[in-house]
């Protein structure tokens, strides 16, 4: 046991020197082992494909998104992060023309039989937007959406402000729940979204660039609200930011544009898909380097 | 800085000089021919706006002078009447319209707006017969008001449903005639809910129906609420259709949503009074012609101040 500890220490010596060395900003501790073993999985892909009229946006996606994990999606413009986080709480369902081939399991049943309705999966798996977008109500009918649509409309009160403290919103908003949404600022809107989200209690919650139409303070409180909340939800987020998917991630994907032969069409592709500390510090794929070492893209 | 050749001379000096004139330019105010067609163009605008205005104006001078002696409260409480114009006042026909308006009002909100509901949310583009029905809405609400006077004839007041002159049946074809700009107005409130909002609802498990009543209506309620006041304000005012469902003849009681005797409405009251032989009835139709202007311009303004007050800023 003593052995393996010393191991693990100076395993995680060597990772946090070699990501100083790269530059790049580690969160203290980031770098825990996890569990010896299986740990359960959220979503299962294999040979995910998404189409829009019959054009592909992405292809051969095959990634596992482990529980109470905080998986970030990385890649430059256009490569179907985004497509890719929709298909995984059925959004994509609401675009017409748009077809996901492949296996997509969630907790291990097929995400897109016959037998599931997309209304309930979304119950289960929520989503947080890039740009924030409260509803044009008060903070408290906000919050308090998600329970009423479900019947819950009992204990609502104290729903709503389990779901402000778990966004780290109730200090701010507490003396105020009545007044509209639209007045708060830009990162209390996001974070207002969030309560939102976690109001239905989900078990995952996806976050589509969720800090990039945010200043650096709101941003960071939003991302030590992601390690607060990894302890409850498994979370997806799909990122622009390098630094950001290094900093809170524990496993992060990343994807590529590919064109096909005569340059006509374009798809996205899954490059790499790892533990975080070794995609920002010793990448298998020579893209992925130049990539997170800021060469290309 | 060596010697440049003549050609290069020529360019930097031309360039130098074209530099210290915009230079000069911005220190000594605007160029006067840009200032000169700034002007021209304003007073064109001027111009347009006031043609309209006079219009309007000299229409409204016209009502008050030719009706001024009339105009008093009797108008609003004195029933028509044939015989003696002095006494005469269009207080039946206020109340005809009154009930026309709510027999459209009845009909038009609830149809007009399951419609674009329907249109907006749920209607799929790609089948052709919602693009068919898209089409024919637009195409509706450009139908000369005659025509849906011809159509309540033959269908409403004869025909299939058969009603008889009866106010209902007024009241019936005027809202057929508004129907398409209620929809218009209700789709363009509806459309101008963000989608972002339709989105965060969806994420939080809500069903599309969910979403349109809590979400969605809410939000468009006060751009629906001003189309369907502007609509309803249009159908106050149409005399064409309700001349050929049974408004023609001149009515001194107050009329009855169902009775068959007969109905009237303040303007269709007004053309009556207007072909009179004696002229006092004229001075009376100009003081109707008031009334109605005043009571539309209410209508309108009440609709205005509702848009404000209830505006969405996204």
């Amino acid at each position: 046991m003593a052995r393996d500890e010393s191991r693990a220490e100076t395993g995680r010596e060597s990772r946090e020197a070699a990501a100083e060395r790269a530059a790049i900003a580690v969160r203290p501790g980031q770098f825990q082992q996890h569990a010896a073993g299986k740990r359960e999985k959220v979503f299962e892909l294999k040979g995910v494909e998404v189409l829009y009229s019959g054009v592909s946006a992405v292809k051969g996606i095959g990634l596992d998104v482990h529980r109470n994990d905080i998986t970030a999606m990385i890649g430059p413009s256009g490569c179907g992060k985004s497509t890719l986080l929709r298909c995984l709480n059925r959004m994509n369902d609401l675009i017409p023309g748009a077809e996901v081939r492949g296996e997509l399991l969630y907790h291990g049943e097929d995400l897109y039989g016959p037998k599931v309705d997309p209304v309930q999966a979304r119950k289960l798996i929520g989503m947080v937007f890039q740009k924030p977008n409260p509803f044009p109500k008060s903070i408290y009918d906000n919050v308090a959406f998600g329970p009423r649509i479900l019947g819950n409309k009992d204990g609502l009160d104290e729903t709503v402000e389990a779901a402000l403290k778990g966004a780290a919103l109730w200090e701010e908003v507490k003396d105020r729940l009545d007044s509209n949404a639209f007045g708060l600022s830009g990162g209390q809107q996001q974070r207002l979204c969030i309560a939102r989200c976690i109001a239905v209690q989900p078990d995952t919650i996806l976050m589509d660039e969720p800090c990039s139409a945010l200043d650096p303070i709101s941003t960071g409180k939003i991302e030590d609200l992601m390690i607060e909340l990894k302890k409850e939800f498994s979370i997806v987020i799909v990122t622009h930011n390098m630094q950001q998917a290094a900093r809170v991630s524990d496993r992060t994907a990343f994807l590529m544009v590919e064109l096909d032969a005569d340059e006509d069409n374009r798809w996205g592709r899954l490059v790499e898909y790892d533990e975080t500390e070794k995609i920002f510090t010793n990448p298998s794929d020579k893209r992925t380097e130049d990539y997170v070492s800021g060469k290309v893209g | 800085m060596a010697a440049l050749g003549p050609q290069a001379e020529r360019t930097r000096l031309a360039a130098a000089g074209a530099r210290s004139v915009t230079r000069a330019a911005i220190l000594s105010g605007q160029p006067l021919k840009d200032v000169i067609k700034g002007r021209i163009f304003f007073a064109l605008l001027l111009l347009a706006l006031g043609l309209a205005l006079l219009g309007l104006a000299a229409l409204i001078l016209d009502a008050v002078i030719d009706g001024r002696s009339m105009l008093s409260l009797d108008l609003l409480t004195n029933s028509a009447s044939r015989i003696s114009p002095e006494t005469a006042g269009y207080a039946n026909a206020i109340y005809g319209t009154i009930l026309l308006i709510g027999g459209v009002l009845v009909m038009t909100v609830p149809i007009g707006i399951g419609s674009a509901i329907y249109l907006e949310e749920y209607a799929d583009r790609t089948k052709w017969w919602n693009r068919v029905v898209e089409l024919n809405i637009q195409n509706l609400a450009a139908v000369p008001s005659i025509v849906y006077g011809i159509l309540g004839l033959a269908f409403i007041v004869r025909g299939p449903l058969d009603l008889g002159f009866i106010l209902f049946a007024g009241s019936i074809t005027l809202s057929l005639l508004v129907l398409p700009t209620v929809i218009i107005a209700a789709r363009e409130a509806i459309r101008a809910v963000p989608p972002s909002i339709r989105e965060g609802s969806f994420a939080l498990g809500a069903t599309r129906w969910q979403t349109v009543r809590r979400q969605v209506l809410p939000a468009a309620i006060p751009g629906i609420a001003t189309g369907v006041i502007l609509a309803v304000s249009r159908a106050a005012g149409e005399t064409a259709p309700l001349l050929l469902v049974g408004a023609a003849t001149f009515v001194t009681f107050d009329p009855t949503v169902f009775g068959d005797n007969g109905y009237t409405a303040l303007p269709v009251m007004i053309f009556n009074n207007a072909k009179q032989a004696q002229p006092e009835f004229h001075v009376l139709a100009a003081a109707g012609i008031v009334v109605m202007l005043a009571v539309i311009l209410l209508m309108n303004s009440f609709a205005i101040w509702l848009r404000n007050r209830y505006e969405q800023r996204w």
